[in-house]
Order: structure tokens, then C-alpha cells, then sequence
């Protein structure tokens, strides 16, 4: 590959290295995770003054809106190691491809269910097919299928090649699913509720909501790491540096 | 490669396979059957009002044909794998894109063109006011291509997998979301007398943009299931 | 404390949002855990399966 990557880029990549490296990032990342998820919790419930339209239930915006962006963000993520995957057949990128997939859909299930209770106040009832919710399913679909393909291959490098596939066609039709359930929308009753206009937004509620979406990032880089540490062991469990940790861990 | 050779290829492609589905005239009628049955159910269910009906027949026979194209879907290159002639496909010197269009084309032939040619009778059977019709069978000339040109991506996905009946479904699901919008789409503006001519427009772009990339795609995706 | 718990009225909404979100990111955290274990302790029977084997071969040395 080309020189402008550094080495220890290429050192990452080769699993035994990237084991280690998760192994000590996951315990900062979980700590970061939970302090500022706390930190932003308790901005959004005790600090925050209640909306004047909405009263105390626009608070759960604090969870429903970071996780629709992680839901969408997880996408991106997965699209991208999946393109390494497919162009440079690098195996840690294939890993990291199929671990993000349910994490991602983790978050949009939280989204979905977070939005319909907020929506039973807003709307007047549990679904509504409103433009944002349903690209959202499918998005969660969209995440279906791809935990599906892999799963459904008995190779499993080959089902990660292929379910990897199945993300770079998704990503194109991320865009196409939300235009046209806007256009569809719009033709149908053409009343979205605005859920929150950037006059309504004051700054004692942003600051929790941007320390939500980071605690969600952490999070997710700590759940990342765990899922693709428990594959790697599986996937190179023949490999001599699995073996060291199976019997270095209760041994006997 | 001299450009006869090639034109050559593709019609013996084309002329096995819709040999192949004509020795097989049952399967051809399988979905064609089960649309009228899903056609002859909603009036059942839904009561025989004919403005409740009137209202719902676009939709409604838009959804019957793409369930009608997707039970036949499955099949789409079972046969071939199983004897092993998909994989001589691979191999061939002519461009595995190009043969797998025509095995598209003669697929799309075979299921979804006699079911667009009783889509008019569904939708009567729904009471679909007869000017809506002609944009009917427009909206389904455009929408069943990319059905079959989307589906047959996902086929070639699944291709190394042993079932996947239902897991094509939920793959295929998002991706026919936006044409089952514009198509039905076109025909509601239709039936209220509103122009449909834009949604209609954005299918067809659509589908050539599918034309070009989904043989493609398919060939790439065929590649990846098959390599073990 | 009571009107913190009670949310306005909407504690029927919130609290089970914050539930529903705190609920799946754990049991999205404790797969993973539970997947290694079973992983090694699979791998942990393999090998000694392999060494007993191996055991076996070494006490019966092939005189057939």
C-alpha cells in the first residue's frame, strides 16, 4: 500500500495488535461514556427549565436525539469500513463493518421507541407516519438486512463480503428513502410537526443534548471495541495469540 | 471481442432462458394466480364499497404486483446455481454484466409482463376509474423493471446462501420504498386529475440510472457470493 | 422530589424513554461480554480435547 500511511496504521490493522488496543481503550471509553452521560442527564432532567409549549416531555429529546444521529452516524461508519473492506480486503475492516451493525440498530430501535412515546403527546398517538419516523424504520430495515445476509452465510468472511455489499447499496439509498418520504409526505397532509425550531433551542438545552451525543459516540467506540474483541477471538481462534489468552484466563 | 460475437451471446442467453421458463409454463402462471387472489381478498376484507375501493385501487395493485414479483424473485438464479451454469456465466470471456442483464430481461419477460398485462383487469375488479389506467400501466412499465433490476442484485447476494425467501423480503423492502412512493404517487395525482407527469419522470430517471449500474452491481455482488 | 418524579404530568413518557434507552445500551454492552466467554470456553474444550487426544496417542504407541 501507499507509504503516506503511517505504520502504525498497518500495525493496527493485523488482529492480535488491534486486540490489545481495544482491550485499554474500552475501559476509558466506557468511564467517558457513563460520566457524561450522567453530566448530560442531569442537565436535561434537573437543569433544564421546562419547554413552554411542551412542558417536562420535550425531555426526551436528551436520548431521542442523539441516538437518531448515532443511528445515522453508525451508518456512515459501517459504509466506510465496509468500502475498505470490499477495495483493500483488509479483515479488520470486515469486523469492524459487521460489529457496527447491531450497535446501529441498537440506537435507531432506541430512537424509534423514544419517538413514539414523545409522539403520543405530540401527535396524539403511538405511530404516525410521519416523514422522520419512518425513514428512521427503514433505516432500522436497512440494518436488518444487513445482520441478516451475514448471518445467513456459513463463511463467515464471505458473509461479511457480502452483507458489506449490501451497506454500500444502502448508503445510496439512505438519501433516495429520505427525499422521497418527504415528497410522499408533503402529498399526503403536508403538516410536519416541527419538533424544534433553533429559536426554541436555549443554550441550558443544548449544552446537555451535544454532551448526550458525545457520551453516545464514547459509548459507542466502547461497544464497538468489546464486539470486535469477542469476533477476533472467534474468527482466529486457531491462531497461537487466542490460544495464549484462552488458557491464560481461568486456567485449568 | 468483435461486436457480432457478443450479440450473439446475449440472444442465446436470452433465448435459454425463456426456453427454459416456457418448458415451465406452470411457474409463469404462479404469480399471475396468486395477484388475482390478493386482488379478489381486499373487497372481502375491506367491504365491496365502491368509493372505499375506488380509493385504495392504485395502491392496492401496486402493492399485489410487487408481492407477485417477489415470491417469483427467489428463483431468479436457483436453477442456475444448481447445475452450475451460472458459474460457466463467471467464466465466460463475454462481460458478466451484460449476461446477466439479458438473464434480467428474460426474467422480467417471464413474470412481470403478464402480470402488467392483467393489471388492468385487477384494477377494474378494484373499480380504478378508466382514465386512471393508462397511467397505471405506465407507472407499472417503469416500476416492475426496477423491481426486477433491484431484485436481482439482491438475488445474486444471496446466491452462496441456502434459504433466503424472507431475508430477500426485508432486503428488498428499503430499497423499493421510494418506487412503490413515486408510482403510487403518480397514480392518486391521476385519479384526482392532478398532473403526474413529475413522479412518472423521476421513475423513469431512475430506472435508467438502475439499467446502467444494477447489471453492474449484480455482477460484482454474484462475484462476492460465489467465491468460497 | 416528588414533582422532579412526576415530570409535569409526562413522567409516563420520559421515564420509560430514559428506561427504554438505558435498557438496550446494556444489553447491547453485556453481549459482547457474554459472547466472549462462551468463545474461549468453546476454545478452552477444544484444546483440551486436542490434548487428550494427543495424551492418548503418546500412551498407545502405534505397534499394529
Amino acid at each position: 500500500m501507499s507509504s503516506w500511511i503511517p505504520l502504525w496504521l498497518h500495525k493496527l490493522g493485523s488482529p492480535p495488535t488491534f486486540y490489545r488496543f481495544a482491550g485499554k481503550l474500552r475501559p476509558w471509553m466506557l468511564a467517558l461514556a457513563i460520566v457524561l452521560g450522567l453530566v448530560a442527564m442531569y442537565g436535561g432532567l434537573v437543569l433544564a427549565p421546562a419547554d413552554y409549549q411542551q412542558g417536562d416531555d420535550y425531555r426526551i429529546i436528551f436520548v431521542h436525539v442523539p441516538s437518531a444521529w448515532m443511528g445515522l452516524f453508525i451508518y456512515a461508519v459501517m459504509a466506510v469500513s465496509a468500502f475498505i473492506a470490499l477495495v483493500w480486503r483488509i479483515k479488520l475492516a470486515e469486523v469492524v463493518a459487521m460489529e457496527s451493525a447491531p450497535i446501529g440498530a441498537a440506537f435507531t430501535l432506541i430512537t424509534l421507541t423514544t419517538g413514539s412515546l414523545w409522539g403520543v403527546r405530540m401527535w396524539g398517538t403511538w405511530w404516525t407516519w410521519d416523514a422522520r419516523l419512518t425513514s428512521e424504520l427503514v433505516l432500522l430495515f436497512l440494518y436488518l438486512g444487513v445482520i441478516g445476509l451475514y448471518h445467513a452465510f456459513e463463511d463467515r468472511r464471505q458473509g461479511a463480503r457480502a452483507a458489506a455489499f449490501l451497506a454500500l447499496i444502502g448508503i445510496i439509498n439512505v438519501p433516495i428513502v429520505h427525499f422521497s418520504v418527504n415528497w410522499w409526505n408533503t402529498l399526503h397532509q403536508g403538516s410536519t410537526v416541527r419538533l424544534f425550531g433553533p429559536s426554541t433551542m436555549s443554550g441550558s438545552m443544548i449544552w446537555p443534548l451535544l454532551t448526550m451525543m458525545v457520551a453516545t459516540k464514547c459509548y459507542y467506540v466502547f461497544s464497538l471495541c468489546s464486539r470486535v474483541r469477542a469476533d477476533l477471538l472467534s474468527l482466529e481462534s486457531g491462531k497461537d495469540w487466542v490460544r495464549r489468552i484462552a488458557s491464560e484466563e481461568h486456567p485449568g | 471481442m468483435s461486436q457480432a460475437t457478443l450479440g450473439r451471446a446475449c440472444a442465446a442467453v436470452l433465448q435459454r432462458d425463456l426456453t427454459l421458463a416456457w418448458r415451465r409454463r406452470g411457474d409463469i402462471a404462479m404469480p399471475v394466480l396468486y395477484a388475482l387472489i390478493v386482488t379478489t381478498l381486499f373487497p372481502f376484507a375491506l367491504g365491496p364499497e365502491n368509493a372505499l375501493l375506488q380509493r385504495i385501487a392504485g395502491g392496492a395493485v401496486l402493492v399485489t404486483v410487487l408481492l407477485a414479483m417477489l415470491l417469483a424473485l427467489d428463483g431468479m438464479f436457483r436453477s442456475d446455481i444448481e447445475d452450475g451454469s451460472l458459474e460457466q456465466l463467471v467464466l465466460a470471456p463475454q462481460p458478466l454484466a451484460l449476461m446477466l442483464g439479458m438473464k434480467i430481461l428474460a426474467h422480467w419477460l417471464t413474470t412481470a409482463l403478464p402480470l402488467i398485462v392483467i393489471a388492468p383487469m385487477l384494477a377494474s375488479m378494484l373499480q380504478l376509474p378508466a382514465t386512471a389506467m393508462p397511467v397505471l400501466l405506465l407507472a407499472l412499465a417503469l416500476a416492475t423493471p426496477m423491481l426486477s433490476l433491484l431484485g436481482a442484485v439482491l438475488v445474486a447476494l444471496t446466491a452462496g446462501t441456502r434459504r433466503s425467501g424472507m431475508l430477500l423480503a426485508l432486503m428488498l423492502l428499503p430499497l423499493c420504498v421510494p418506487v412503490v412512493i413515486f408510482a403510487a404517487g403518480a397514480l392518486a395525482a391521476a385519479q384526482q386529475g392532478l398532473p403526474w407527469i413529475a413522479p412518472i419522470a423521476w421513475l423513469g430517471a431512475a430506472l435508467a440510472l438502475a439499467l446502467v449500474l444494477a447489471p453492474l452491481a449484480c455482477a460484482a455482488a454474484l462475484r462476492i457470493a460465489l467465491d468460497a | 422530589m416528588t414533582p422532579f418524579l412526576a415530570m409535569g404530568g409526562y413522567a409516563a413518557y420520559v421515564w420509560p424513554s430514559y428506561a427504554i434507552f438505558l435498557v438496550v445500551l446494556l444489553a447491547d454492552a453485556l453481549a459482547p461480554v457474554l459472547r466472549r466467554r462462551r468463545v474461549l470456553r468453546e476454545l478452552r474444550a477444544r484444546l483440551a480435547r486436542q490434548a487428550a487426544r494427543q495424551q492418548r496417542h503418546a500412551d498407545t504407541p502405534n505397534d499394529a
